[in-house]
């Protein structure tokens, strides 16, 4: 039984990957484009969710990093560059604006860093918008090419989709690592009291910034596959609102748990496209659905699951302490 | 030169627009840590009770009163006990993501019911020009400039001078010492809930006329509202009122001198300034940290 108990997590995992894997095969083009997005978005929301959940510290700019992800790699790629490149300068991009926008937030208390990423957040949208020698202005880019991964053409929708899969696997490894090593332990630190942490020897400015730096580059490898999965974009996607849907995502699948931001990606991308039958209201269904269950349950989908687990957990406890105690008084 | 005071005098009835919406946005964060992101759709959604009013044969002036009375029930009544009241003890995130939410509700309902094309709608102040110093002013902004200012000194008498605004700053400060000496902290918190709701019907009214009423409207009014409320200082009604009028005319005058393509960076990059050097706003007061 606990063998079973001790394995059953990665029979789970396999299971879900292996569905994830062979359950696409005969979607159209359309069901493939809305799993690819919801894998995209999964990425950004991840980053989101070490930035919001693990280091407790609130950005409204996600967005803005998968809009710098997304122009770096169609920038690239239209003039001849490999997506491998784009990627890279992604992640070094957004890793250091990241670490340079932290800055003027540490001088002040924590949630001044989700103003200053609320302007960053319309700064990156104007520039977006307004640079047309570069960004192509509200013409955007078209035409972006979609990667040969080891010579396999990935231009059809399947096998873009694996490439989105992929990448979100590879994020997921890296993230699990990463929450379990020494910073994921000081990130948690400071999230639940930033001032016992530096008390105990966290460096805490340094960490709220690689935390902060970490997150938004995520966001730009999100960013860098989003770009040649619509093959053409534009300013319009990355404003403001693409942040604050990232942010719902993070809070609605459950802020602080591993497998929550692929919960609250698959509520805001597939639920909208689940409701669309009923047409004109389906948005206003999605705003409500959100709505009641974060009143129901304010730490998201997942915090009702751990409230669930916790609550049996001390049922068996106490069923077993009454147990031993049972036996305590037979014996005496 | 007539230009310039044109300029600064539309600014500043924009501004003073501004500045009533981040006022009830402060009051509905000093008093109950709600963050609303729906404050711009809040200012968006009276104008549409009001043309609905209109269209079933109320005259203007009754069409207003409709207008707030109903902001009362459903944004100020309705948005405290549906929302804010069970999500209130779990923290200021979630309450703030429920309030994205209601603001996406809130744009779709409009758009779904009534129309998503803008409509336009009657101004309560008569068009035209008036003349200072021998220069033409438009009565418009002047008239919407006078009202607004009204409102704000209404509202800082309420607050400042009678007993019942007394109470709710005492509640604002320290909600635990004012129910100790006797102050019904929930009253006043409903309280602090039905004034916003009065003030972004009144902000409805005097804003429309200028931009139209249209679903999308209450997007950038709620973060020029937001802008303003940090700029100013979060936790002060005076700071909201400085902070509203001071962007409504930086947005003005930058977008005359600076560049229309950046007009909406200029508030951003004075937000970033003013978190860099005077992080607690221009009249707030710094908040204590605690362990």
């Amino acid at each position: 039984m606990r063998e079973l108990r001790k394995y059953l997590p990665f029979a789970l995992s396999a299971a879900v990957v292996a569905a994830l894997i062979v359950v696409p095969m005969n979607f159209n083009r359309y069901g493939l484009f809305i799993l690819s997005q919801w894998a995209t978005m999964t990425i950004a929301a991840m980053g989101l969710n070490l930035t919001l959940g693990y280091a407790g510290q609130v950005s409204l700019a996600q967005g803005a990093f998968v809009g710098i992800g997304a122009y770096t790699a169609a920038l690239m790629t239209t003039h001849g560059l490999p997506l491998a490149g784009a990627l890279a300068l992604a992640i070094l991009l957004c890793f250091a604006i990241g670490w340079l926008l932290g800055y003027p937030a540490l001088r002040v208390q924590h949630h001044y860093l989700a103003f200053v990423t609320l302007a960053f957040s319309t700064l990156a949208f104007l520039v977006f918008r307004n640079e047309s020698w570069l960004t192509g202005g509200t013409y955007g880019i078209s035409n972006i090419p979609r990667p040969a991964i080891f010579g396999f053409a990935t231009n059809r929708p399947l096998p873009f989709y694996y490439v989105c899969l992929g990448m979100l696997g590879i994020v997921t490894l890296c993230m699990w690592w990463l929450i379990r090593s020494p910073w994921g332990r000081a990130f948690m630190a400071l999230r639940e009291n930033p001032i016992r942490a530096q008390s105990l020897g966290v460096d805490t400015r340094r960490y709220t910034l690689m935390a902060f730096a970490i997150g938004s580059a995520l966001g730009g490898v999100a960013g860098v596959i989003y770009a040649p999965l619509t093959q053409y974009i534009d300013p319009v996607p990355f404003n403001l609102s693409l942040s604050l849907d990232l942010l719902m995502m993070v809070i609605v699948g459950g802020s602080g748990f591993f497998f929550g931001p692929f919960l609250g990606a698959m509520i805001a991308v597939l639920l909208p496209e689940w409701l669309r039958v009923t047409e004109g209201y389906y948005l206003m269904l999605y705003a409500a659905a959100v709505i009641l269950l974060l009143i129901w349950s304010p730490t998201g989908i997942l915090g009702i699951l751990d409230r669930f687990l916790a609550e049996r957990r001390t049922r068996a406890a106490s069923a077993k302490r009454a147990g031993t105690k049972s036996q305590w008084e037979t014996v005496a | 030169m007539s230009d310039l005071l044109d300029l600064m005098v539309a600014g500043l009835a924009t501004g003073a627009i501004y500045a009533l919406v981040a006022v009830g946005f402060t009051l509905l964060w000093q008093t109950s840590q709600t963050i609303n992101f729906a404050q711009g759709e809040f200012v968006m959604l009276p104008a549409f009770f009001m043309l609905a009013a209109m269209h079933a044969g109320a005259p203007f002036w009754l069409a207003i009163l409709i207008g707030i009375g109903l902001s009362m029930i459903l944004l100020g009544l309705g948005f405290k006990l549906l929302l804010v009241d069970p999500m209130l003890r779990h923290g200021v995130l979630p309450l703030a993501i429920a309030t994205m939410a209601l603001a996406i509700g809130i744009k779709e309902a409009v758009k779904q019911f009534f129309s998503a094309e803008a409509s336009p709608f009657p101004s309560v102040v008569p068009a035209g020009e008036a003349s200072i110093l021998g220069r033409a002013v438009s009565l418009q902004s002047l008239g919407v400039l006078a009202l607004a200012i009204l409102a704000v000194i209404g509202l800082t008498a309420l607050l400042n001078r009678t007993s019942l605004g007394r109470q709710m700053q005492a509640v604002a400060q320290n909600p635990n010492v004012a129910r100790i000496i006797g102050i019904p902290v929930e009253r006043m918190i409903l309280l602090t809930f039905l004034i916003n709701a009065v003030l972004v019907a009144v902000a409805s009214v005097l804003i429309t006329p200028i931009y139209l009423a249209k679903f999308s409207s209450g997007e950038v009014l709620g973060q020029a509202a937001f802008i303003a409320a940090i700029v100013g200082g979060f936790n002060q009604v005076r700071g909201a009122i400085a902070g509203g009028l001071l962007i409504g005319v930086v947005d003005n005058l930058s977008a005359a001198y600076i560049s229309t393509q950046y007009r909406a960076a200029v508030p951003m990059i004075l937000l970033i300034a003013i978190i860099l050097f005077c992080p607690q706003g221009l009249l707030g007061r710094a908040e204590e940290r605690t362990v």
